[in-house]
């Protein structure tokens, strides 16, 4: 009995505690609800008018005339994600290498800071800088050198305008860069030091080390840093309509002008006028809001399966 | 302990003086500039406070009919939807916009533009400047063997409203291929983001066409094309010329009225009137009041801020039809102006 009565007062608190945090936590998911819900009721006027699968596969967007296809938006955004991460992905992964495996410490830190620096720039300087440096080096140097070099391939083809997915794509991996890259670093300094070692006193170079002991150690992690870019990536919106080009687009050809999906949107919400212009709008958001969704739920999913995969060593 | 606290009140009293009445406002962005301009003016004059959040036109459409704000602002004058869901909505023109052509040719520095050879630029028809279209109309011209590089604006604008009611006026190829509207199906070209936006395309590709509003074509120190108008003479855009647009206009009581494509030898194609939009009958007494001698205010005095900030102030015909207006208004169902002016 005498044991009881400090216990309950300890319990109070805790439990008070615990309800506000489960409140708190509930809260999120309800706000998360609601935007979803609101999306799908302003939405639901010109998804109803078009149909859900004509709006995904449809290539017109006409306000004028009440037609609305989201192809080229879709397109625009998986390409320009895409093409981001695979530029940022192999220099954030080799940086964080380097960094933390190769560097002596003291160099880490004066070259990690300024790299997360770059995380705090606004998307808006981007997207200038974008416009004004990055777009005219495309169009006068990068893209003539890919199209006399690799012209063969039908992404390098078409008018040099520098304006395009290839300066979508660039702008993107520049801004995900201190992203995967910071959070790398900080998941290949968990790594135990005896797991090295180990690979290192049985004979491998530093090169087998990180292949044997290192990487697959941080493998979810790693995984887990790139699709926070990726997401960054999707959803970025000033930088990249500076620079995507705005146009109805669908080509195979990175130098060719495109649109994306958070890009339509800040374009045209401000001046949509009329019940089906505003809800195809809000459409596009559903379906950026479901990509980011499924895109997250997968992440989870690969973390997961790669936390219990064994280290495969393969000489 | 006291001493501090005192002070604070007496600040607190100060800011809040019963005189001061505070308005807000919000829509376009394109004469957000004057109306900044405006509204500080006026502060100084009388202990009026006005916010003005330049938010776009359909922003300030969408606030006015929810009745967020004491007056809303558009460049396009709203539909007959529009007008439906607001009742008792008034139009008041406060001042004049010009869209102009600008381009990119090194070595040219004047270019003739008619309808008919910038619609099929936009569609995409004339893509050369070498065209024979475009050398017709400009024979001591050396228009260079270019592609053309077309701008247009990315986001819904009422400069695309006002580029493309003209061409749908003026082309009928226009009227039934992309037509009318704040964002259209544009058949060709990139879109850049605001004037800035078409500005920098422009700018930075040779061979390059855009349209943009009167001021950033001054401030960006691109030459602009002169434009064929109605009575088949060359004009070029100037505060003048595009005031002059508004000379022929019936003006109707609602004051919604296209004034691109106006006939008038000297008259400016692509010309345009933004509007604050208010209700008839204001429902708060002192700040109704305060709103309407704004109003007079802006239409007399405010006009001499126009011009140097590259807006063409409104004709006096205008100004004359406008002060009827605004002395049939009402604040709880008794005039204002009418009385003291």
């Amino acid at each position: 009995m005498p044991e009881e009565a400090p216990r309950a007062r300890v319990n109070l608190p805790d439990r008070a505690w615990a309800l506000g945090q489960g409140v708190l936590g509930g809260g999120v998911l309800v706000v998360g609800a609601l935007i979803l819900l609101e999306l799908w009721r302003v939405a639901a006027p010109a998804l109803q008018k078009v149909g859900l699968w004509h709006f995904i596969t449809g290539t017109t967007w006409d306000p004028v005339r009440d037609l609305y296809g989201a192809l080229p938006f879709i397109y625009g955004t998986v390409v320009t994600s895409v093409l981001g991460l695979l530029i940022a992905l192999p220099v954030s992964l080799g940086l964080a290498l380097f960094l933390t495996e190769m560097s002596p410490p003291r160099f880490r830190t004066a070259i990690s800071f300024p790299i997360s620096l770059l995380a705090g720039i606004p998307s808006v300087v981007y997207g200038l800088w974008g416009l004004f440096v990055l777009v005219p080096i495309l169009r006068h140097k990068v893209e003539p050198f890919l199209s006399a070099t690799l012209g063969f391939l039908p992404f390098f083809r078409g008018a040099e305008i520098g304006l395009g997915y290839l300066a979508a794509g660039v702008i993107l991996a520049i801004m995900i860069l201190p992203t995967i890259t910071s959070i790398s670093i900080e998941v290949l300094m968990t790594v135990p030091g005896p797991l090295r070692e180990a690979a290192l006193a049985l004979g491998a170079t530093r090169w087998e080390a990180i292949r044997i002991a290192v990487l697959p150690h941080a493998r979810a992690g790693i995984l887990g840093a790139t699709i926070l870019g990726l997401g960054r990536a999707l959803g970025e919106t000033m930088a990249v309509t500076m620079v995507i080009g705005n146009s109805l687009n669908i080509s195979l050809s990175l130098f060719a002008p495109g649109y994306s999906l958070p890009a339509i949107i800040a374009n045209e919400f401000a001046e949509a006028s009329g019940v089906l212009h505003t809800g195809a709008l809000a459409a596009l958001g559903l379906i950026l809001f479901i990509v980011t969704l499924l895109l997250n739920i997968l992440a989870r999913l690969l973390v997961r399966m790669s936390r219990r995969g064994p280290a495969r060593v393969t000489a | 302990m006291t001493k501090p606290f005192f002070a604070l009140c007496a600040l607190a009293s100060f800011a809040l003086r019963a005189d001061t009445v505070q308005l807000t406002g919000a829509g376009a962005t394109f004469p957000a500039l004057l109306y900044t301009k405006w509204f500080s003016d006026y502060n100084k004059l009388r202990h009026v406070q006005i916010n003005y959040q330049a938010i776009g036109s359909g922003g300030g459409i969408k606030q006015i009919t929810e009745k967020t704000v004491d007056f809303g602002a558009s460049d396009a004058p709203m539909s007959d939807d529009e007008m439906a869901k607001a009742p008792g909505i008034q139009h008041i023109p406060t001042v004049m916009g010009a869209v102009v052509i600008v381009y990119n040719l090194p070595g040219v520095t004047s270019l003739r533009l008619t309808p008919e050879t910038l619609a099929g630029i936009y569609l995409g028809k004339i893509t050369k400047w070498s065209d024979p279209a475009l050398a017709k109309d400009n024979p001591n011209a050396k228009l260079p063997d270019l592609a053309i590089a077309v701008a247009h604006r990315s986001d819904g604008s009422g400069t695309t409203y006002a580029f493309t009611d003209y061409l749908s006026k003026a082309v009928p190829e226009w009227k039934s291929g992309p037509g009318t509207g704040k964002s259209v199906n544009w058949p060709t070209g990139l879109g850049g983001k605001g004037n800035d936006g078409v500005t920098g395309v422009v700018k930075q590709s040779e061979g390059g066409i855009g349209y943009v509003e009167l001021v950033y074509a001054s401030q960006n120190k691109l030459p602009p094309a002169e434009m064929k108008n109605h009575d088949g003479a060359w004009v070029k855009p100037t505060l003048e010329t595009v005031s002059a647009a508004a000379g022929q206009a019936q003006m109707p009581d609602d004051y919604r009225i296209s004034i691109t494509d106006m006939p008038g030898k000297t008259a400016w194609p692509i010309a345009t009137f933004t509007y604050l939009l208010i209700y008839k009958d204001q429902s708060d007494e002192a700040k109704g009041k305060e709103l309407l001698k704004f109003l007079w205010w802006a239409e007399h005095d405010g006009q001499k801020s126009a011009a140097p900030l590259d807006y063409a102030p409104l004709p006096k015909a205008v100004v004359q039809k406008v002060e009827e207006t605004l002395k049939g208004l009402t604040v709880r169902g008794k005039a204002v102006l009418a009385s003291s002016k």
